[in-house]
């Protein structure tokens, strides 16, 4: 038997974000927090609201916004910056890679808006190469949830954390399952449920989507386990190795370009440690466009029906 | 861990003469370098060596040893890092790390990278740099921390002319003023050139004054930059404007080359290495005076 998750009430990850930070300024001193204008849209106003003094808006200039969260973390601040994932990274890569990565700074990069579901806006902000982009930079930590709490304590966990973090979270209210108040761990993967059949390696919005499909796997007599990969950088070899030594095939399934995401770097341990067939749902080398998240994720088969079909396709590969 | 302040030349403020053999030591070290591994940035090293001395031996409060979060003591970063020759020997004539570690400037597992980086722990160092037009907004996100921490010490940072050319300086430029980030002085080494050629030639910038005064600051010139009493009366008139609700910035003219006849006034030198004759007529003209590494 799967085991069942129960949406308690579909909210969007960036809240998540803005609860976790809001916790996190009133628990830590050192916490401070910028944000290019997009205040509302990272919920970061309890935190500007509430500790105007550790709240530097920089208006419309990122790559401003990276240099000065790298200078703050020399008197030992732990600054959390704020925009589109865009504009986190496309927008700033040299930034972060010169003076936050290869300089070792303590900044935590928070990127909201990732991924196609942005939506309507279109392709110009909806960045399928983030993860990609990130996960490349040395020493740099990479991370994408899947709900709302698990974003907040994503948040909270990565201010222990000493070095650079890119945190990936989006716009739309996706199913909040995962619990409240829970230990995040980075670099570890969650088993969410056991099978025996497939591996689905999962992350952020993909997460639901892939227990969705176990589900319905199950009613066709396919055991599916699934894992919660919500740290791509450091990846949790030992949970996918351990999970395919027992299934012998694995989808990953997450909202961003094959190439240079999840997927990769799951092969990689794959092709080392273990060879198993492999299926990928991700886009495949395209641009976005506008339309409703739900109309964007059938279209470019980020969905529990992709993965479903993959999981076929992985299973009959064996 | 128990901190001294800053090893200078004397007990006291050194006097202008022992500046001056200060530079001239710098100035030997930087052909050095650069000879032995034949490659790095002569020509803006030599501009800005009068500058780094007043600045390290006369004008900041720094404490050793090194500590990254420099509570209680001033700042310094270097955002045009190419220039690492010089800012590796003042450090190390100043006492962040040893003399004879300027032996491996470029070289192959060496702290001295070809560009400035905290990656492989170089005392003195808080930032990489080389990519340009980066280090004004940490500067400011220092200073910044210095504002929140109460600690009352100032935050300096060097930039190239033509580093300017780089938009995000223009973002930072705006932000200092816009908040007030008044315990800053960011200094522009005001040469003139870059590798192409003069800045006028490659991408003419207006009136530099003018334009940083339009955005808020409050503007220092310094027209004799290699002028070891020109740049510690005009550092110590900044160092005034500190304070009073505007960043400072100082358009320090400066001559590329300086002190080896055949680098100045030209942008030849911008990073070229001089071959061994080159070297020795540039020594000659720059006699021994701390004793080389």
């Amino acid at each position: 038997m799967i085991k069942t998750y129960i949406n308690t009430g579909s909210k969007d990850t960036r809240s998540g974000f803005g609860a976790g930070l809001e916790a996190l300024g009133n628990q830590n001193d050192k916490v401070v927090a910028l944000c290019a204008d997009l205040t509302g849209s990272l919920k970061m106003e309890e935190f500007r609201d509430q500790h105007p003094d550790r709240f530097f808006q920089v208006g419309i200039a990122e790559a401003n916004m990276i240099g000065i969260a790298a200078g703050l973390t020399v008197g030992g601040y732990i600054p959390f910056t704020g925009t589109f994932a865009n504009f986190s990274t496309g927008r700033v890569y040299d930034q972060i890679r010169q003076s936050v990565a290869y300089s070792g700074k303590n900044v935590k990069i928070c990127a909201s808006h990732a991924g196609i579901t942005l939506g309507e806006d279109g392709a110009t902000h909806q960045i399928l190469e983030d993860l990609g982009l990130m996960k490349m930079l040395p020493g740099m930590t990479v991370i994408n949830t899947c709900d709302f709490n698990q974003t907040k304590a994503a948040t909270i966990a990565i201010a222990k954390l000493n070095g650079p973090v890119y945190l990936r979270f989006g716009r739309p209210k996706v199913p909040n399952f995962t619990p409240d108040n829970q230990n995040f761990e980075i670099g570890k993967a969650v088993l969410l449920t056991e099978g025996t059949d497939v591996t689905i390696v999962a992350t952020g919005h993909l997460v639901w989507e892939a227990l969705e499909a176990a589900k319905s796997l199950e009613g066709q007599g396919i055991s599916a386990e699934v894992l919660n990969i919500h740290t791509i950088k450091p990846l949790d070899d030992e949970a996918i190795l351990k999970s395919v030594a027992k299934t012998g095939c694995l989808v990953s399934a997450e909202e961003h370009n094959f190439l240079g995401g999840l997927g990769e770097s799951v092969a990689r341990v794959l092709a080392l440690h273990h060879p198993v067939p492999q299926e990928f749902v991700a886009t495949n080398d395209t641009f976005g466009e506008s339309g409703t998240p739900e109309q964007l994720m059938e279209k470019y088969g980020l969905n529990a029906a992709t993965i479903e079909a993959k999981v076929k396709k992985a299973i009959g590969r064996k | 861990m128990k901190t001294v302040n800053l090893k200078r030349k004397s007990n006291n403020m050194p006097n202008t003469a022992e500046l001056q053999d200060f530079t001239t030591q710098v100035r030997r070290d930087i052909l050095r370098m650069v000879h032995r591994v034949n490659s790095g940035h002569p020509g803006g090293s030599l501009g800005c060596a009068e500058f780094f001395v007043v600045l390290y031996q006369s004008i900041m409060k720094q404490k050793l040893p090194f500590q990254m979060n420099g509570e209680g003591e001033d700042l310094f970063f270097l955002s045009n890092g190419h220039i690492s020759p010089v800012f590796y020997s003042v450090l190390a004539r100043s006492g962040y790390f040893p003399v004879e570690e300027l032996n491996t400037f470029r070289h192959l597992n060496s702290r001295l990278q070809g560009h400035p980086t905290t990656h492989e722990g170089l005392p003195g160092v808080r930032i990489a740099s080389g990519s340009l037009g980066q280090g004004l907004s940490v500067a400011i996100g220092a200073a910044l921390a210095k504002k929140l921490n109460g600690d009352s010490h100032l935050v300096y940072s060097l930039h190239g002319d033509g580093e300017l050319q780089e938009g995000q300086n223009w973002e930072a430029l705006m932000y200092a003023s816009g908040k007030k980030v008044d315990n800053l002085i960011a200094t522009i080494d005001y040469n003139g050139q870059q590798i192409d050629g003069s800045t006028d030639d490659v991408m003419p910038m207006g009136d530099l004054k003018v334009k940083l005064a339009a955005f808020g600051w409050e503007v220092v010139e310094i027209l004799q930059g290699n002028d070891l009493e020109a740049i510690l009366k005009g550092m110590t008139e900044a160092k005034s404007k500190t304070g009073h609700g505007k960043p400072v910035a100082v358009l320090l003219h400066t001559v590329m080359g300086n002190g080896v006849d055949f680098m100045m006034h030209t942008h030849a030198w911008h990073g070229k290495a001089p071959n061994d004759d080159q070297l020795e007529i540039g020594l000659s003209q720059n006699k021994v005076t701390l004793g080389d590494y």
